[in-house]
C-alpha cells in the first residue's frame, strides 16, 4: 500500500495501522534525504502551505517549516499574536482569508480541542493537526514511534511508559493510539490528580508509582508538567512532584536494564527529568527532534498527493 | 498475447560481458568513476555489473543506489502514488564520472529525475547512462543511452519484463502485455 486512507491528519485515532506503517517507512527515506549534502527535494514545488499557530510553539513550528521547505513547498507563517485574531476575527474567517490566497494545505496548532476537525469540515484544504488543546498531537506521536522503532528495531511487543501530566497532555493521547496500533503496550504513570478519570478504558495499564513503571517498561516517555493549562493546584509543590515523579539517574540505575528515555520537549530540567538523565546515553531526545523533520516530511508528502 | 521471451540467460550473459568490457575500455581502473543504480529496478543490474567487473580485476569500484521518487515530475498526477526506495550513496559525486545504471530505458523521465537527484550529492564531472534494454521510439525526452545492451521495439501496450536469477530461477527478458503485470 502506498496511499493513506485519510485526506487530513486530524488525529492518530483516525489512522489505520497500515497508515502508520506507511508514514514511518516513508519517513525512513526522508531521514536519508535530510542527511544528504543538499537536503532538498522538489516534490511539493506546486504546493502552498499555511502554518497557523494560535498557540506558542518552538519545535513543532520550526520542524514543520523546515519539513515544508525541504520539500520545496511555498510556506506562509501565521502566529496569533500580532494578527487580526486579537481584533476579534473568528477561526473560520482567518482560515478562509488565508485560503483565498490559494493555499493547498493548512498546518494548525490551536488551544481548543477539536479545532482541526472543525476546520476540516468548514474549509476546502488538507488540514494537519499540529496540536489541538489537550486532545491530539499526531505528528509528535508518529515521530516518537519512529524514534523507538529506530532505536529498538520494532514497536511490536515493546512496553512504553508515559509518565507525568497525562490529563493535560495531547502527546499522551496520540502516543497511546499510535503505540497500540503499532503493536506496543502502554502504561500511563502519574499522580492521581493528573490522570484522566477513565484512563483504563483506553486499554492501557495505569500506575501511580514511577519505580513500578520503570521496572515494567522498555521505553519511558517523560512529559512536562503543563502549568499553563492548570487552573488549580494539582499537586502540593514542584519539589514534591519532582521527588515522586522526576526521573533521576539513581532511579534509572535501580532498574537493571538499559531503558530508552524520551521527552517531547520543552524540558523543565530538574522537574520531570534531571539534566544528568536528559543528556545521558539513554536519552534519545535530540534524535526525536531530528526525526520530527523526517516524519513531518513524510506526512506532508503523503497528504499532498490528495491535496 | 502471452509472455514472449526475447533474451535468455546465455544471451544476457554475452551482453553483460560486452557491457563490462565497454566500461573498462572507457573507464580504465575506475579511479574517478562511480556506478549509480537507479532504484528500484536498476539496482539488481548494478550489483551484477559490479560483481562482474570485480571478477575482471577492477577492484576499487564505488557503487551507490539512487531513488528518484521525490524528484519525479508526475507527483500528484498519477492514479496510484509510488512508494520510495532506499537511496544509498556513502560518497560525494563531486567531480566524479557518474554512470547511471537502469534495466529498461523507456520514456526517459526517470533518467531526467535522476539527473536532478544526483546533484544532491555534488556536481559530477560527467554523467553517462547504461541500460540493458533500450525501447527506442518510446522516448518522450531527448535522452539517449551511452551504453546499451539490447534494443527492443515494443508498443505502448506491452511491457518489457527483466527477471534476475537472484529473485527468479534464471535471468530472462520478455515482453508481456500490460494487463498481466
Amino acid at each position: 500500500m502506498s496511499q493513506l486512507s485519510t485526506r487530513h491528519l486530524l488525529g492518530i485515532r483516525d489512522l489505520t495501522s497500515e497508515d502508520i506503517a506507511l508514514i514511518l517507512s516513508t519517513a525512513k527515506q526522508f531521514k536519508e534525504v535530510i542527511n544528504r549534502p543538499i537536503k532538498k527535494v522538489p516534490s511539493l514545488r506546486d504546493i502552498t502551505i499555511a502554518n497557523l499557530f494560535f498557540e506558542n510553539s518552538t519545535r513543532t513550528k520550526l520542524s514543520f517549516e523546515l519539513a515544508e521547505k525541504r520539500l520545496s513547498a511555498d510556506v506562509l507563517n501565521f502566529s496569533a499574536s500580532g494578527s487580526s485574531v486579537s481584533k476579534g476575527e473568528t477561526l473560520i474567517d482567518t482560515a478562509n482569508n488565508i485560503l483565498a490566497m490559494k493555499v493547498d494545505m493548512v498546518v494548525m496548532r490551536h488551544p481548543h480541542p477539536g479545532a482541526a476537525e472543525f476546520l476540516s469540515q468548514k474549509i476546502d484544504a488538507t488540514i494537519i493537526n499540529a496540536g489541538d488543546g489537550t486532545h491530539e498531537h499526531p505528528t509528535q506521536a508518529l515521530l516518537d514511534a519512529f524514534s523507538i522503532e529506530e532505536r529498538l528495531g520494532s514497536l511490536q511487543g515493546k512496553k512504553v511508559a508515559i509518565v507525568g501530566d497525562i490529563v493535560h497532555s495531547r502527546v499522551a493521547l496520540s502516543n497511546v493510539f499510535c503505540l497500540q496500533k503499532s503493536g506496543a503496550e502502554v502504561m500511563l504513570c502519574g499522580p492521581r490528580t493528573l490522570m484522566p478519570k477513565h484512563a483504563e478504558s483506553l486499554g492501557v495499564q495505569v500506575s501511580h508509582h514511577l519505580e513500578e513503571a520503570l521496572e515494567w517498561c522498555d521505553v519511558a516517555n517523560m512529559l512536562r508538567v503543563q502549568q499553563e493549562r492548570m487552573d488549580k493546584g494539582y499537586f502540593p509543590s514542584i519539589r514534591e512532584y519532582s521527588m515522586q515523579y522526576g526521573l533521576t539517574m539513581e532511579k534509572l540505575k535501580s532498574v537493571n536494564r538499559d531503558l530508552v528515555i524520551m521527552h517531547p520537549g520543552p524540558i523543565n530540567r530538574g522537574v520531570e527529568i534531571t539534566s544528568e538523565v536528559a543528556d545521558s546515553e539513554y536519552s534519545i531526545i535530540l534524535h526525536q527532534v531530528e526525526n520530527g523533520v523526517a516524519v513531518r516530511m513524510a506526512v506532508l508528502y503523503l497528504l499532498a498527493q490528495k491535496a | 498475447m502471452q509472455k514472449k521471451v526475447i533474451l535468455n540467460q546465455t544471451l544476457i550473459n554475452i551482453i553483460l560481458e560486452r557491457l563490462c568490457h565497454q566500461l573498462i575500455e572507457q573507464h580504465g581502473n575506475f579511479a574517478d568513476t562511480v556506478l549509480i543504480g537507479l532504484q528500484p529496478r536498476g539496482a539488481a543490474l548494478a550489483y551484477r555489473l559490479e560483481k562482474m567487473l570485480r571478477e575482471k580485476g577492477v577492484n576499487n569500484i564505488q557503487m551507490g543506489l539512487l531513488d528518484i521518487t521525490f524528484f519525479r515530475d508526475d507527483f500528484r498526477r498519477r492514479e496510484t502514488p509510488l512508494h520510495p526506495n532506499q537511496t544509498k550513496i556513502d560518497f560525494l559525486v563531486e567531480d566524479k564520472r557518474v554512470i547511471f545504471i537502469d534495466d529498461v530505458l523507456y520514456s526517459g523521465r526517470s533518467v531526467r529525475a535522476a539527473l536532478d537527484a544526483i546533484h544532491s550529492f555534488g556536481r559530477p564531472r560527467s554523467i553517462e547512462l547504461l541500460v540493458l534494454i533500450d525501447r527506442r521510439f518510446s522516448r518522450k525526452l531527448p535522452i539517449q543511452p551511452s551504453f546499451c545492451g539490447h534494443t527492443v521495439d515494443a508498443i505502448d501496450s506491452e511491457r518489457v519484463l527483466v527477471e534476475w536469477k537472484e529473485n527468479n530461477q534464471t535471468d530472462q527478458i520478455s515482453i508481456i502485455p500490460y494487463e498481466s503485470t
